[in-house]
């Protein structure tokens, strides 16, 4: 026996939990309602704006970083509302999976209802064909060649005694329904895409020396996905044996050829060439041709005589192929120096063509004059200190400038000590993206699918009709559009008119 | 050839102004519908207006046909002066556009002749664009480069191009909807909308133009993602066109959406497809200028 404040106690448990489902199941309501839906696609619109507006990280980290330089006091605000990760930012995440939630609260039902709709016979005709809003009266006929004539034009017909029922345009909700799935799926590929896809990429130095194989230790950047085992990437090596462009005469490129060597595991070497919208397909990853340019050769003969030989790639800077980059030589006047460093770095500028004074700029692509700026650094280039630098940057924080020269190929400068570097020649060098994306199957198959669907959607129409066989010999017809269909009119005619010139033969 | 082009495109703007003054005097000249409180036939063409209207009805869509035949010369002569598809850079594309746009309202007119007073602001909002493209965004002749120089620049932009200048005439029968459903609410207002086609007429045509543009645009965007795969590595990486084409996509779908919710008013979801145009012109001029992507090329 349950006394007073316990039991308003009880009641008051069940009232509160009565509300929660309540509650529960208006905002349910409300998540899968039209309007709703409608709200967060335009929020979706708005929210994929400042992805345009502002860099992102995922498309140009450089260009973010540069927005901290130009924004500082901004920038860090923005960072932490994720504005320059806008498509990975939890306020992007949430509007897209509440629009799948109300969309799959909507589908579901949907579902149910046009299955039971595909597996029902047309409903029967109503007692007055001529109070539907399409309606005539044709001389004669019966109903199994009315309901043939209906079949031949693919109507969905039930005969019931003198009354043939036809229904049409099932397709449009087929196409909805296939419309909206298809896009549940492209959000599946899309996701399996960040899971369990991959890309890295790399400069590749033309020649044996430049190969690399396929191991994240060998990648300048990359980025795996949250459930990919960096230590099971398929395995291959490149080597980029010929790099072909071709120009205009303004400089403007044309064409793009790589020629490289393939090796397998198993010991296979295989040719391959590939270029800009043809890209390397390989077992589990592809390689993508992202840019080129040209890897100056440099040798430095230190203080002991030693000679050391670079080949570094240059990365260009405009479409004349004026490059910038940094040489070092880390292990220079290793044995000379004692405990002061020795080290030696150049910043450099390489001109494929340098035709006029001042010379900062080239004036072509190709190597018809070329020639490379260098600046010697002696010092620390304080690489041993394991912080990661910038391999295109030179600190020269801790180095003293030793002497700058202008070099054709072949020539040789001389720095303050006596030491020598030479220029003797250049190598092409191309940046690669390699990629894997198992999800991109899926949003292909899907985005077929999502077409399809569309166009039937958009173009069925639900329609019945009904013909009654009146006891007089005359035929009756009564014509309903379900939904909107603003030419059932002349499609009815058209109908009634067809099945009577049946009829006649 | 390339030059021939260049005269042929001043052509072709004259023209359109010829035909944009023909449309505009059939408005003065035709004062059988003026009169206040006068029914509003469905095809003011066919009602016996005055003769001169008339007249100027059929000049109107004579010198459209004459623009719209030099719009094709100087498209053609621009793809054999630079031996490819002439819609290689901006200038191109919305020279094509226009004229898709064009042809899309001259297979308008014929079917539905009494819409043909909305030819004034078609021919207007093409004269806009041409003189844009023309002032602004001209490009010399120049080969592809590498990047564009695949298949799927047929596929892709000629899809782009298609539901570009459909939803540019479906724009303009949305945005005149929208000023005739004033006017018959409140005569006082948009006066010259009396002379406009209903607005029942209106409204279900810009959504059929709209429903056949969607389905292009849809397949525009996806042949460019399966293009961006063989180009840049991924079908989708959120560069500034990709991000406008899918806000478009969005905001066309969310009008579409909204047109078959009973709901929500017609003027409502309307002015959603207004929207809509505007994203397509922000990914046609503000994306080249302001902002920079993989798209860009060819000085914009």
């Amino acid at each position: 026996m349950l006394t007073g404040p316990a039991l308003r106690s009880r009641l008051r448990g069940s009232l509160r939990s009565l509300l929660a489902l309540a509650l529960l199941r208006n905002s349910w309501r409300q998540l899968t309602s039209m309007r709703t839906a409608l709200v967060l696609l335009f929020l979706l619109a708005v929210a994929a704006i400042p992805g345009s507006v502002l860099p992102q990280r995922n498309v140009d980290a450089a260009a973010v970083g540069r927005y901290f330089a130009a924004h500082p006091s901004l920038a860090p605000v923005l960072d932490r509302l994720w504005f320059f990760d806008v498509f990975a930012s939890p306020w992007f995440s949430a509007i897209y999976l509440l629009l799948f939630t109300s969309l799959a609260g909507c589908l579901i039902p949907r579902l149910r209802d046009h299955i039971r709709a595909l597996r029902a016979v047309p409903p029967d005709a109503p007692q007055r064909l001529d109070r539907l809003p399409f309606h005539a009266v044709l001389s004669g006929g019966d109903a199994a060649s009315l309901s043939a004539a209906l079949r031949r034009r693919r109507w969905r017909v039930a005969v019931r005694g003198q009354t043939v029922a036809a229904e049409k345009g099932y397709v449009k909700e087929t196409g909805n329904l296939l419309f909206h799935f298809a896009l549940v799926g492209v959000l599946v590929g899309v996701a399996l895409g960040s899971w369990y896809g991959w890309h890295a990429n790399r400069l590749l130095v033309a020649g044996p020396d430049g190969a690399f194989c396929n191991t994240i230790q060998q990648y300048d950047e990359y980025g795996m996905g949250a459930r990919v085992d960096s230590a099971q990437l398929p395995r291959f090596c490149l080597e980029l044996t010929d790099f072909q462009a071709s120009y205009l005469d303004s400089g403007q490129p044309t064409s793009y050829r790589a020629s490289a060597v393939v090796s397998s595991p198993s010991g296979v070497s295989r040719p391959a060439d590939f270029s800009v919208n043809s890209p390397l397909r390989l077992p589990g990853a592809n390689v993508y041709l992202l840019g080129h340019g040209y890897a100056p050769v440099i040798r430095y003969t230190d203080r002991s005589g030693q000679a050391q030989t670079a080949v570094t790639p240059f990365p260009p800077s405009d479409g004349m192929l004026t490059s910038e980059g940094v040489v070092t030589f880390p292990d220079a006047n290793r044995n000379v120096g004692g405990d002061t460093k020795l080290q030696v770095g150049f910043q450099g500028l390489y001109l494929p063509t340098a035709s006029s004074p001042p010379f900062v700029r080239s004036s072509h692509p190709t190597e018809q004059a070329p020639m490379l700026m260098l600046f010697a650094y002696r010092g620390d280039l304080g690489i041993d200190a394991g912080i990661p630098k910038s391999v295109y940057t030179l600190d020269t924080s801790r180095m003293t400038p030793v002497g700058q020269g202008v070099l054709r190929v072949g020539e040789s400068m001389t720095l303050d000590d006596g030491t020598r570097v030479e220029f003797l020649g250049t190598r092409q060098f191309v940046s690669l993206s390699i990629r894997h994306d198992p999800g991109e199957r899926i949003v292909l198959v899907s985005v077929a699918v999502l077409l399809v669907g569309l166009l039937g959607s958009l173009t069925g129409r639900r329609r019945r009709v009904w013909f009654r066989v009146l006891p007089s010999g005359e035929v009756e017809a009564g014509g309903l559009a379900r939904g909107d269909y603003p030419g059932f009119g002349a499609d009815f005619a058209r109908l009634v008119e067809g099945v009577r010139d049946v009829r006649s033969v | 050839m390339s030059a021939l082009s260049d005269q042929l495109l001043v052509a072709t703007i004259l023209t359109y102004l010829a035909a944009m003054v023909c449309y505009a005097s059939v408005y003065t000249l035709d004062r059988a519908l003026v009169g206040a409180g006068a029914p509003v036939p469905a095809a003011p063409a066919a009602s016996g207006g005055s003769r001169a209207a008339e007249l100027a009805g059929r000049a109107a869509l004579v010198a459209t046909v004459v623009g719209v035949a030099a719009h094709l010369a100087t498209l053609v002569t621009r793809g054999l002066a630079a031996g490819r598809v002439p819609w290689g850079n901006m200038y191109e594309f919305v020279l094509a556009v226009t004229f898709v746009g064009a042809v899309a309202w001259l297979v308008l007119v014929v079917r539905r002749p009494e819409v043909r007073r909305l030819g004034l602001y078609v021919s207007l909002t093409l004269m806009l664009l041409l003189g844009v493209a023309g002032l602004l965004l001209y490009t010399a002749v120049s080969p592809l480069v590498p990047a564009l120089n695949s298949y799927w620049l047929v596929i892709h932009v000629t899809a782009a191009v298609l539901a570009t200048g459909i939803f540019l005439v479906g724009f303009v029968v949305a945005a005149m909807y929208l000023v005739r459903n004033a006017h018959e609410r409140d005569a006082n207002k948009f006066a010259f909308a009396a002379r406009l086609p209903r607005a029942d007429v209106l409204e279900p045509l810009a959504f059929r133009l709209h429903t056949v543009a969607f389905p292009i645009w849809t397949f525009a965007v996806a042949a460019g993602a399966i293009w961006a795969e063989a180009a840049w590595g991924r079908y989708w990486g959120w560069d500034p066109k990709e991000i406008w084409a899918f806000i478009s996509w969005v905001v066309y779908a969310g009008y579409l959406h909204a047109r078959a919710t009973p709901s929500v008013r017609r003027t409502v979801a309307t002015w959603i497809a207004i929207v809509g145009w505007l994203t397509m012109l922000m990914n046609l001029f503000g994306v080249n200028i302001f902002f920079v992507g993989f798209h860009s090329y060819a000085g914009v």
